[in-house]
């Protein structure tokens, strides 16, 4: 499975529950953003942030763990967010 | 539905998983990589690691297990070869895919497939020194022997095998950054790998430089700034040994002198070109019991290479029904390539032997597909080269192979060093050989008689291979094939029209230096020429002085040796060259002429005590202070037809004629009107270095340690600097027994003491993990630049509860 497989399953779960674009898409987003991080974080506490560090440092040229964290937590939730909100218009305008 | 607003965010988010799942520039697609499940997050290996596994593969011929101890070593357990190479192919490759794959990618000129067109000339070079070609000769030669064979083989179905199962969650960090994915292996790949460490340390020669610094300086003067022997020369073969006369004497062409010794090409210039490190050396030497306190022999190795991550070497215990070998392997080929079985130890440094030399081509015309030789055209074998280039189109290049081979330069391919002529390279490199069946022997190998039995199937790169016994032999030789040439032969560029500047055959494997049990009681090698000048061959090549003779000098005053001495003397950081030149400092600078600050420097070198010890500021003051001095020498007499320097005389050369002759005449700055003195040069050195030391010691970069800044370099270099280790307090430096310098020095060092119970005590600066997010990609870096080892653990048969073996891994037969 893809990466991006996020957006499709982002998609389903607005789909089937209906929402208003707005809550639809901060659900989404923030769903995502903290599937990522929480998965994330798992991860690089088992490793000490021995690698998370090095590649924060290569992408933003700053070892930080934390900022490599947020990175990785906005990607998925824009992509999330946008994918929730996209199937909360497939239904009519509740107002 | 509301059409409008659902296409325009259905719009939005599939610009972003496009955009997040795109590369642009060198930075890696983000969705891809920063995904928890999919990207770099899979590569952090948590610290409590579990390597416990259960395989299995229909390509094994029985069960076999590997036992992986606290440093992840693994100690390979199989009833048969097959299986253990099939295994060492899967392991090499689960630990350092990347890596291997990368440098045989290299090797055979396909870096540009993976970075882009930056590459390209390099590519084209090795495609041009005919690397490929040279693997595919060997290639033959691997398959055309049924050890060998098998050997191959099975590593390649093994390093398969890990490939076949990766997902691509899994892939090294490497290939998730830049984007790409493993090919199958291959054993040319096993092939190109040996021929990238041929290149390495048996293709560099300064025959282009050379021949256009002959437009300065006489046949004459060139054998006085290169000379073919020291005087202080500490030869590997010890002094007063006997050769015998040749049997056939190289004859030089008649035309020799006007064509070849005093031709001066005007168009030639002098400049940089990009050449393997010269550096290159190692320190190897054995000694007797005689010498030693527990009265078995000890053999010691330190072979220097440029030191990355990740590290070169990946070690291994290979035990089966026909061999029991323990050391160091290439991830890229199979068996143990330094180290020891229960029986002898073998170690390896650089012959630095030149066996590779340059012939001007006469093509008809620009198609290259006819040249000029012995009175008449003679057809090339052209071959097409396609150079694919990421993210553009393929580079089509086409190599001519002569009967010299591969043409290398031409107007295609130039540099102010070849002035767009056409220059064949003949290398022994392209000639068959089959180096694995000498390793194939080696491992196996139980006595003297073994040893040299295995050596005669090594060609190149020339090694001086050091060997003991626990029968209690000592020996070294320096193994491969070398031209025989006459006097001056293959200094410069040499004609390509005719047969008679070819090689007039090979060196009889007779002559060849070697030294069994010496009266001294140890042999030795440290990269220097092996033979003194009775020797009746002419052997150029790239020679070390200074730390044979500093090695042979402790080595001779040493008894009752423990392997704590040798770690020792493997540490040990005496400058046998500051030795030398010190005195020198000492001798011509008028300290009258020194203003207070200067002389503050010039007594830390005057009083120093010769050690590149990590917190010396004389060893830095030193350094920077004899840079100016080598330039000042000789900068003015190399520039003179060209603003670029190419290629100066080694320090030795240096230091020897200041030693003998105050008034030598390369002292006096041609470029000025008066006539200057060694008392100047001296004087006018210290002055011009004063700012760079006074810069270093404002930095707190004066100290040795902090001032050299010992580097573990990712292999890409800087441009992944967070996958490098900076900044190790370790001393020594260049002609220092402990060869350390920035990023190039000890890459293995070894002890091995042959009593009943083999005591071997090692380390490497690096780690067993090629991965970044693992804790064992550099955990062996402090203890090495502390220059500490670890007691190898030498694994015997059935020990499955000893202590220090931490997981298994099971391979069954499917």
């Amino acid at each position: 499975m893809d990466w991006w497989v996020i957006a499709i399953a982002a998609f389903a779960v607005s789909a089937i529950i209906p929402q208003k674009p707005l809550f639809a898409f901060l659900a989404g987003f923030f769903a995502l953003f903290f599937l990522w991080t929480l998965m994330a974080s798992y991860i690089d506490v088992k490793n000490k942030h021995l690698l998370s560090t090095k590649i924060a440092e290569i992408l933003f040229k700053n070892p930080s763990h934390w900022l490599i964290m947020m990175a990785t937590g906005l990607v998925g939730a824009l992509v999330g967010g946008f994918a929730a909100l996209t199937a909360s218009f497939l239904r009519k305008n509740q107002a | 539905m509301r059409i409008l607003p659902f296409l325009i965010s259905a719009i939005i988010t599939g610009a972003l998983v496009y955009c997040f799942n795109t590369r642009f520039g060198p930075a890696p697609a983000f969705g891809k990589f920063l995904s928890p499940q999919h990207g770099f997050w899979q590569n952090a290996e948590p610290s409590l690691v579990n390597f416990n596994e259960q395989l299995s593969f229909k390509q094994l011929n029985g069960n076999a297990s590997v036992y992986l101890d606290e440093r992840l070593i693994p100690h390979i357990t199989a009833d048969n070869d097959a299986d253990a190479y099939f295994i060492q192919g899967y392991l090499h490759a689960k630990f350092r895919l990347w890596q291997m794959e990368f440098s045989t990618m290299a090797a055979e000129g396909r870096v540009s497939e993976i970075v882009g067109d930056k590459a390209i000339n390099f590519d084209r070079e090795q495609r041009r020194i005919g690397m490929r070609y040279a693997a595919e000769n060997m290639l033959k030669e691997m398959e055309a022997n049924e050890f060998t064979k098998l050997a191959a083989d099975q590593y390649t179905a093994g390093v398969n095998a890990y490939i076949e199962n990766l997902s691509e969650s899994d892939l090294p960090i490497e290939y998730k950054l830049l984007g790409y994915k493993p090919e199958k292996w291959a054993n040319i790949k096993i092939a190109l790998f040996i021929k990238q460490m041929t290149k390495t340390l048996a293709y560099s020669a300064d025959d282009l430089a050379n021949t256009a610094l002959k437009n300065v300086f006489t046949d004459e003067q060139m054998q006085m700034l290169f000379p073919e022997t020291q005087d202080s020369l500490s030869p590997i073969i010890p002094p007063g040994t006997i050769f015998e006369k040749p049997v056939f004497e190289p004859v030089a062409p008649a035309n020799a002198d006007s064509l070849y010794l005093q031709k001066r090409d005007s168009s030639l210039k002098m400049a940089f070109l990009d050449q393997p490190s010269r550096d290159n050396g190692s320190n190897n030497w054995a000694v007797s019991g005689s010498k030693t306190k527990s009265g078995a022999p000890i053999l010691c190795n330190d072979p220097h290479l440029d030191l990355t991550l990740p590290a070169i070497w990946y070690e291994i215990q290979m035990t089966t029904n026909t061999m029991n070998a323990y050391g160091v392997s290439f991830p890229g080929i199979p068996g143990v390539v330094i180290g020891f079985n229960d029986s002898i130890a073998f170690g390896f440094t650089n012959a630095g032997r030149d066996v590779r030399d340059f012939y001007e081509i006469q093509f008809k015309d620009d198609t290259k597909k006819e040249y000029w030789f012995n009175n008449e055209w003679q057809e090339t074998k052209l071959r097409v080269e396609e150079i694919k280039v990421k993210g553009k189109p393929s580079v089509f290049d086409t190599v001519a192979y002569t009967i010299f081979g591969p043409v290398t330069y031409d107007a295609s391919f130039s540099n102010p060093l070849t002035g767009g002529k056409s220059i064949a390279t003949r290398w022994i490199a392209h000639f068959p050989s089959n180096e694995l069946l000498m390793w194939h022997y080696l491992d196996r190998a139980k006595n003297y008689d073994d040893y040299y039995n295995a050596l005669q199937y090594f060609t190149v790169p020339s090694q001086n291979m050091v060997f003991a016994s626990k029968q209690g032999d000592i020996a070294i030789r320096q193994q491969g094939h070398f031209p025989l040439r006459w006097n001056r032969q293959g200094v410069y560029v040499m004609p390509g029209t005719d047969s008679s500047y070819l090689w007039q055959g090979m060196i009889p494997l007779t002559a060849i230096p070697a030294s069994v049990n010496p009266e001294r009681g140890f042999v030795s090698s440290a990269n220097q020429r092996p033979v003194d000048a009775t020797y009746p061959y002419y052997i150029p090549g790239g020679y070390d002085v200074y730390r044979g003779l500093e090695i042979n000098r402790k080595l001779s005053q040493m008894y009752n040796i423990t392997p704590q001495d040798m770690m020792r003397l493997q540490g040990d950081n005496f400058n046998p060259f500051a030795e030398v030149v010190v005195k020198l400092m000492k001798k011509y600078t008028d300290v009258s002429k020194l203003s207070a600050s200067e002389k503050k420097y010039y007594e830390l070198v005057a009083n120093w005590n010769l050690m590149n010890d990590v917190n010396s500021k004389a060893a830095t003051v030193f350094q920077l202070w004899y840079d100016k001095l080598e330039l000042n020498v000789w900068e003015d007499e190399f520039t003179k037809k060209d603003s670029n320097l190419y290629l100066l005389p080694n320090d030795y050369t240096l230091a020897d004629a200041i030693t003998k002759d105050s008034a030598f005449s390369f002292i006096d700055n041609i470029n000025t009107p008066q006539t200057e003195t060694v008392n100047d040069l001296f004087i006018t050195s210290l002055k011009e270095a004063i700012p760079e030391i006074e810069k270093a010691e404002a930095e707190q970069k004066l100290e040795w340690g902090y001032y050299k800044n010992t580097t573990v370099y990712h292999m890409l270099r800087t441009s992944l600097m967070p996958f490098a280790k900076t900044g190790l307090m370790i001393g020594g430096g260049k002609h220092i027994v402990n060869a350390t310098q920035h990023s190039h020095g000890p890459s293995w060092r070894m002890i091995v003491q042959l009593t009943e119970e083999t005591e071997a005590y090692v380390v490497y600066p690096g780690g067993q993990s090629g991965n970044p997010g693992s804790k064992y990609y550099s955990n062996f870096i402090d203890t090495w630049a502390k220059g500490d080892y670890y007691r190898a653990w030498i694994m015997k048969r059935g020990e499955t509860d000893h202590p220090k073996l931490k997981w298994t891994i099971q391979f069954k037969k499917a």
